[in-house]
This record gives C-alpha cells, sequence and structure tokens, in this order.
C-alpha cells in the first residue's frame, strides 16, 4: 500500500510539476460560429433544437447518453404535452419492483430520463472498441470551444473538411517532425562522439542507431492514426475513435428543412448546447433587467455620492 | 458611551444602556472618523465585506441542495443547475463570486502595498489581512473540489500531494488528509465540512481586522496621520454612500460576468465527472492560484518548491519590517513607485507563466519572475528604504487638498497629485 501512495504521489507530482508533456496532441483550433444563442441577446431556436434532438435520438443515441435530460425537459423545446407524452411513450424503461418483487418494462413517462443505450460503462466499452462514448449531456460545455467545436469536430472528417485545412495540418506536423528530427539528430551526434571515443578501447561497445528521417506529412496516411481511429481536423491528435457519424439525409427532418451535413451538425450541437444549459435564455433576459437596473441605481447612488460629497472637497 | 447616541427611542435607550450594541454601532460605522481623502482605492475593503456575505448567503443556500458523495456530488449540483428553482442562479453567483473576491482582495492588498498601509502602527492589521487571505485560499480550494469534476479530482490530488514534500511525514501526512490511500469519498467529506466552517472563520478573522483598523483609523493616500477632526469626516453619510456606489459599479461588472459568460472564469472539464482513470492533459488551478502555482512549478526541487510558495505569501507577514522607508505613500517615493509598478507587472506575469505549460519560454520567464518576487522583498525593499530620497510630506491632509496655492506645503503637493 505504501508503495501505491508513493507512485500515486509521484505521478500527480510528475502531473503537477511537468504538465505540457501532454501538449504534442494539439489539433486546430474550431473556427467559432455565428449561433441564434450567440451575444447578449441571443436566444435559442426552438425549431433548430427540435432538429437537433431529432438528429440525437435517430443517429447519436445508438451510443451516447444524455443521462441529465428528462423527457419533461424537451418543453423548452416547444412541444405541448401530448407530444411529450406520445415521444416519451416511444421509450420502454425498467421499473419496479412491483408487489411481487419483480422488475417490468413500462413506457417512459414525462418524469424518466432519457435511458441509455448501454446497460453501464462496461458494456458500452466493450462494444465501442474499449472507450465508451461520453455522455452528451453536458459536452458543450466539457469541452473549449463549446458548440464551435462540437460543430467542427462533426464536420472535420477527412472527406468534408477543405483542402486548405488539410493542408495546415500537413504543413505544422511536418514542421513538427522536422523539429523533433533535428533534436534527435542532434542527441545521435553526441552519442556517435562518444561511441567513436570508446570504441578505440573496447571494441565491443555497440554503435549507436541513426534516427530514422519521418520525412514531411503529405497525406493522412502519413499521419500515422491508428486503423481503428478516423482523421478528423479538430479532435486532439486528429485520430477519434468515432466514425463519421452523420452525413447528407441521414435524417429526413419533420419540418422539411434540408439535412445537409451542416444542418445536421449545426443543429445537433445547438441541442447539446441546450442541454449542457438549458436555463441560458432565462439567464440572459434576467441579465439584461438586471444591468438595465444596476445602470440607473448606480446611478442615482452616484448623484448621491456627488451631492453629499460637495462640501468636502 | 452612550452620550454619542442620539436617539429619543426608550427602547433603544433601554437596551443601549444594558448592552451598548447601538453606541458600539454608532460609533464603528456612523460617527467613526474617516480621513476625508480616501480615493476610490479604498472601496475594496468593504467591497470584499460585500463578497464575502454573498458567498456565505449562497453557500448556505447550495449547501442545503449538495450532496456530499463522490457517487452524488456531480449529480447534486447539476440537479442544482437544472432543477432546484433559482438554483443555476445561486450556483453561478458562488462560482463567480470566488473569483471576484479574490479581484477584490487582491486590488485591496495592492493598494496596501502601493499607500504603505502595513506600516507602523497598522502591522497587525496587515497581517490579520494576511492570516484571511490564507484562509480564503484554503476556502476556495476546497470549494472547488466539491462539483467533483475532473479538475476537481485533479486539482485536489495535485495540491494535496505537495504535502508529500515535508521529509520524513509527508507520506503519512498525505494519507492523513486524504483519509485514505487516494483522494477519495472521505476526502470528498472532509473537504465540504472544512469548506462549510472556515467561511465563519473568515469572519472571525476579519472581525478583528475591524477592530486593529479603528485602532488607529483608515491610512490615506498622502500615508501621513490625520491631523484633529478638520482631516476627518464621519464614515456615515460621506462613507455609507461612496461605498454603496462602488457596490453598484462592482455589481455591474460582476453581472456581465454572471449571467452572459458564467463559464468564463471556470475550465471546461470541470463539467467531465471526476475519474480517477483518467488524467486532464492539462491540470490547470483557478486563475487566482495561477502566480503561487507559477512560483511552485519554476522550482526544480519539490520541497523547496513547496516552500517558495508558501514563502510567497508568508514573506508578506514580515514586509512590515523588510520595507525600512519611513514615509507611507509611494506618492512620496519616486523610486519605490518604479518598484511598484513592476512588483505588480511580475504578479501579472507569474499568473501568465501559470497556465503555461512548464517548458522553453514560460518556465524561463517563470524562474525569473519568481525570483524577482522574492527579491523585490527581500533585496529591494530594505535597500530603498536606506538609498531611497523621499518627496517632502504635506504637513497635513487639509492642505493639499483644501487650497489650490498658499502653503509651503501645499505647493510642494500640488505637482505630485497628477501621479
Amino acid at each position: 500500500m505504501k508503495k501505491f501512495v508513493l507512485t500515486a504521489a509521484a505521478a500527480a507530482v510528475t502531473l503537477g510539476l511537468g504538465i505540457g508533456a501532454a501538449s504534442a496532441a494539439e489539433a486546430l483550433k474550431a473556427p467559432s460560429k455565428t449561433w441564434s444563442f450567440s451575444g447578449v441577446f441571443g436566444t435559442y431556436d426552438q425549431a433548430q433544437l427540435q432538429r437537433g434532438y431529432q438528429v440525437y435520438k435517430q443517429v447519436c443515441s445508438s451510443c451516447h447518453g444524455m443521462d441529465l435530460i428528462a423527457f419533461r425537459n424537451l418543453a423548452d423545446l416547444g412541444y405541448n404535452e401530448d407530444e411529450l407524452k406520445a415521444i416519451a411513450a416511444e421509450y420502454e424503461v425498467t421499473d419496479g419492483p412491483d408487489e411481487f418483487g419483480d422488475m417490468f418494462d413500462r413506457p417512459a413517462r414525462l418524469s424518466d430520463y432519457f435511458p441509455s443505450p448501454f446497460a453501464n460503462a462496461q458494456a458500452a466499452a466493450a462494444a465501442n472498441g474499449g472507450a465508451a462514448p461520453p455522455d452528451l449531456s453536458l459536452v458543450a460545455k466539457a469541452r473549449v470551444g463549446g458548440p464551435d467545436y462540437l460543430y467542427a469536430l462533426l464536420t472535420g472528417y477527412e472527406d468534408d473538411v477543405s483542402e486548405e485545412v488539410l493542408q495546415q495540418i500537413f504543413e505544422t506536423e511536418t514542421h513538427k517532425r522536422e523539429v523533433q528530427y533535428a533534436a534527435a539528430m542532434e542527441a545521435y551526434e553526441v552519442r556517435l562522439a562518444k561511441y567513436q571515443e570508446k570504441v578505440k578501447t573496447d571494441p565491443t561497445a555497440k554503435e549507436p542507431a541513426m534516427p530514422e528521417d519521418p520525412g514531411p506529412v503529405e497525406s493522412v496516411e502519413d499521419l500515422g492514426l491508428p486503423d481503428t481511429a478516423s482523421f478528423n481536423a479538430y479532435f486532439p491528435g486528429y485520430g477519434i475513435a468515432m466514425a463519421p457519424p452523420l452525413s447528407e439525409d441521414i435524417v429526413e427532418y419533420a419540418d422539411g428543412t434540408p439535412a445537409t451535413l451542416s444542418n445536421l451538425s449545426a443543429d445537433v450541437s445547438a441541442f447539446m448546447m441546450w442541454a449542457a444549459e438549458p436555463t441560458m435564455d432565462q439567464r440572459k433576459q434576467m441579465g439584461i433587467k438586471v444591468i438595465l437596473f444596476l445602470l440607473v441605481f448606480t446611478g442615482i447612488l452616484y448623484a448621491a455620492k456627488r451631492k453629499c460629497w460637495a462640501d468636502v472637497h | 458611551m452612550s452620550e454619542h447616541l442620539k436617539t429619543n427611542n426608550a427602547l433603544i435607550k433601554w437596551i443601549d444602556h444594558r448592552l451598548p450594541v447601538f453606541s458600539m454601532m454608532n460609533e464603528t460605522m456612523i460617527d467613526y472618523p474617516a480621513p476625508k481623502n480616501l480615493n476610490y482605492w479604498w472601496n475594496f475593503g468593504s467591497l470584499a465585506g460585500f463578497a464575502l456575505v454573498v458567498m456565505i448567503v449562497t453557500g448556505i443556500v447550495l449547501a442545503m441542495q449538495y450532496t456530499a458523495h463522490v457517487d452524488y456530488a456531480f449529480n447534486s449540483v447539476e440537479r442544482i443547475m437544472r432543477d432546484v428553482n433559482g438554483g443555476w442562479l445561486i450556483r453561478y453567483i458562488h462560482m463567480n463570486m470566488a473569483s471576484f473576491f479574490f479581484i477584490v482582495v487582491f486590488i485591496h492588498m495592492f493598494r496596501g502595498l502601493y499607500y504603505g498601509s502595513y506600516k507602523a502602527p497598522r502591522e497587525i492589521l496587515w497581517m490579520l489581512g494576511v492570516v484571511i487571505l490564507l484562509l480564503m485560499m484554503a476556502t476556495a480550494f476546497m470549494g472547488y473540489v466539491l462539483p467533483w469534476g475532473q479538475m476537481s479530482f485533479w486539482g485536489a490530488t495535485v495540491i494535496t500531494n505537495l504535502f508529500s514534500a515535508i521529509p520524513v511525514f509527508g507520506e503519512a501526512i498525505v494519507v492523513w488528509l486524504w483519509g485514505g490511500f487516494s483522494v477519495d469519498n472521505p476526502t470528498l467529506n472532509r473537504f465540504f465540512a472544512l469548506h462549510y466552517l472556515l467561511p465563519f472563520v473568515i469572519v472571525g478573522v476579519v472581525v478583528v481586522h475591524l477592530w486593529a483598523l479603528h485602532r488607529f483609523g483608515s491610512n490615506n493616500p498622502l500615508g501621513i496621520e490625520a491631523n484633529g477632526q478638520q482631516d476627518k469626516i464621519p464614515f456615515h453619510p460621506y462613507y455609507t454612500v461612496k461605498d454603496a456606489f462602488g457596490v453598484g459599479v462592482f455589481l455591474l461588472a460582476f453581472s456581465g460576468f454572471l449571467f452572459f459568460a458564467p463559464n468564463f472564469l471556470g475550465h471546461p472539464d470541470n463539467y467531465i465527472p471526476a475519474n480517477p482513470l483518467v488524467t486532464p492533459a492539462h491540470i490547470v488551478p483557478e486563475w487566482y492560484f495561477l502566480p503561487f502555482y507559477a512560483i511552485l512549478r519554476s522550482i526544480p526541487d519539490k520541497l523547496l518548491g513547496v516552500v517558495a510558495m508558501f514563502a510567497s505569501i508568508g514573506i508578506l507577514f514580515i514586509l512590515p519590517w523588510l520595507d525600512r522607508s519611513p514615509v507611507r505613500s509611494a506618492k512620496f517615493r519616486p523610486v519605490y513607485k518604479w518598484f511598484f509598478w513592476l512588483f505588480f507587472a511580475n504578479c501579472i506575469l507569474l499568473g501568465w507563466v501559470g497556465q503555461e505549460a512548464a517548458e522553453g519560454l514560460p518556465l524561463i520567464l517563470g524562474r525569473l519572475a519568481t525570483a524577482w518576487y522574492f527579491i523585490h522583498f527581500l533585496v529591494v525593499l530594505p535597500l530603498l528604504g536606506v538609498m531611497e530620497r523621499p518627496k517632502p510630506l504635506p504637513v497635513s491632509i487639509s492642505e493639499p487638498v483644501l487650497s489650490g496655492g498658499g502653503g509651503l506645503a501645499a505647493a510642494a503637493a500640488k505637482p505630485m497629485e497628477k501621479a
């Protein structure tokens, strides 16, 4: 046990003192996008949230849970109670135990939370090549860039990003490799000189191996991503376990909006932002009122202060 | 006592005769004489008190809804955000006010440094302030652990591990702090208990801080003692209305963050539930710890790094004896003024270094800035006390404030007003 504590302590301190080793896995910064909810006066677009929910339900929810969202919360999207009940009733949830001590399945009610696609984290990991797909309830707040990042990620697969973006990544990676190669060569020269000195007296000395020139990155293949990973311009390290989830017309929108990749990605990102921050509209509306009040109130206090102090200066 | 209390209310008189609470309030908040020349930098003391009260009130409400258990803590915070009436507002106020409390206290301290408020006879007042800062840091650190997100967990792991640097007993102390062999449920529980307790300890020290303040009254921008009644004005209404205006401005700035960027000062990783098996790519403390974190990391030896980090605050305790200059205000200390701003810039630099990876340029800058932090206190201040030639001090507060010319002292003080 003592050893474990020592190791944990050493690991944590190395982490604390030696942060930065992880900065190798950089990716492109997600470009910022204009959302209906951007800015001080921005609000969620209910039609967009409904479309986003449709995308989540028909595509994402087969792997990703949203544990913190209950069917009743979907009222924010503009559904009335009957519609909500109909949505919930499409799902089966396990309830119980009943009076005989047995668990039973029943249609979901408004108070139920979205059922998870997998029984537990282990099942989720086993079905997805070892890594459980993250829960999406808070993902829009749990990633740098928020909805911009989610949109960039969903539209950032190899076939969807522009040639410019690819070239930009290739250049950065080529440069990174050149720097690493130069450093490795420098270290090699030192070791080689030592070896040449040593070999004069000790013929069994081992000649150091010359580092291999990794060469420039000219294609996605050159990045050397694992076979199970898909290239994504915005995912740290560029290799993401999730295969491209969206494609044109994968969903047929109920409101007739064209289901382009861009629309699908934007709608589902907006939906995830709502899921992470359902009170945002309320917060901004209150904020505007509070600030207007404070401007007047502080103005009056300033006038009072001026009047009160007039005889002091 | 009660002769100063002017009231016709018989009940108040009756109570005050037996328990002079109204006289005391009158003496400390109404008739309390304050220098008439305090500028707006003197607002930050009352603002800090305001922030403390807001933190305690919102914190008590949050504690009614929070569950301190590793399995439920994260989701209980999300329930506050989603299902508790007004819960999102209370939680965001608590979260952002923590940052604003530190902003206010840092400004309050830099004001003390600039105007020499720590000098005799206010040394104990200053030292009590440093105690408050330490208590605030402990409270804030433990509060950040409570939502049990990734940064909560890993921040707690890194910081508690600092104590393992203590020779011989280090490992045992860390196990004792954790209540186990890693940061786990016992750690979360005790942090919650202490996070609830320490703010009330802070209130206690604040009361003593005010007691020490009222012994000699506030320092002032000129750094000279007030000469009798013509230099002073009663706290009420002059400073009550000025402080109230300050609270208004403060709330405007605060509302900007609270309502329109409530997560700006936080870290996205703390919206991921704590996972002991997955380490975040960057473990970064809250912004207000960054300068101290930079000092910790700039020293290659673990024990010395921890010592330096604690020394960076500990050194403030002996500041009144390091600065030997008899002149308080930087207004009349032409060289110290420059070193003050250099020190300020150095602190900002340390903050920037603290959020960067400890390698390359940030590491070098961090080491230089750490060195300068201590040189400022240990070398610059003692030397300035001997070598600097201060400008002539005004005779009294009233002269430079009242007269547009005339007296010798006023003439000497006038050009310095611009600074």
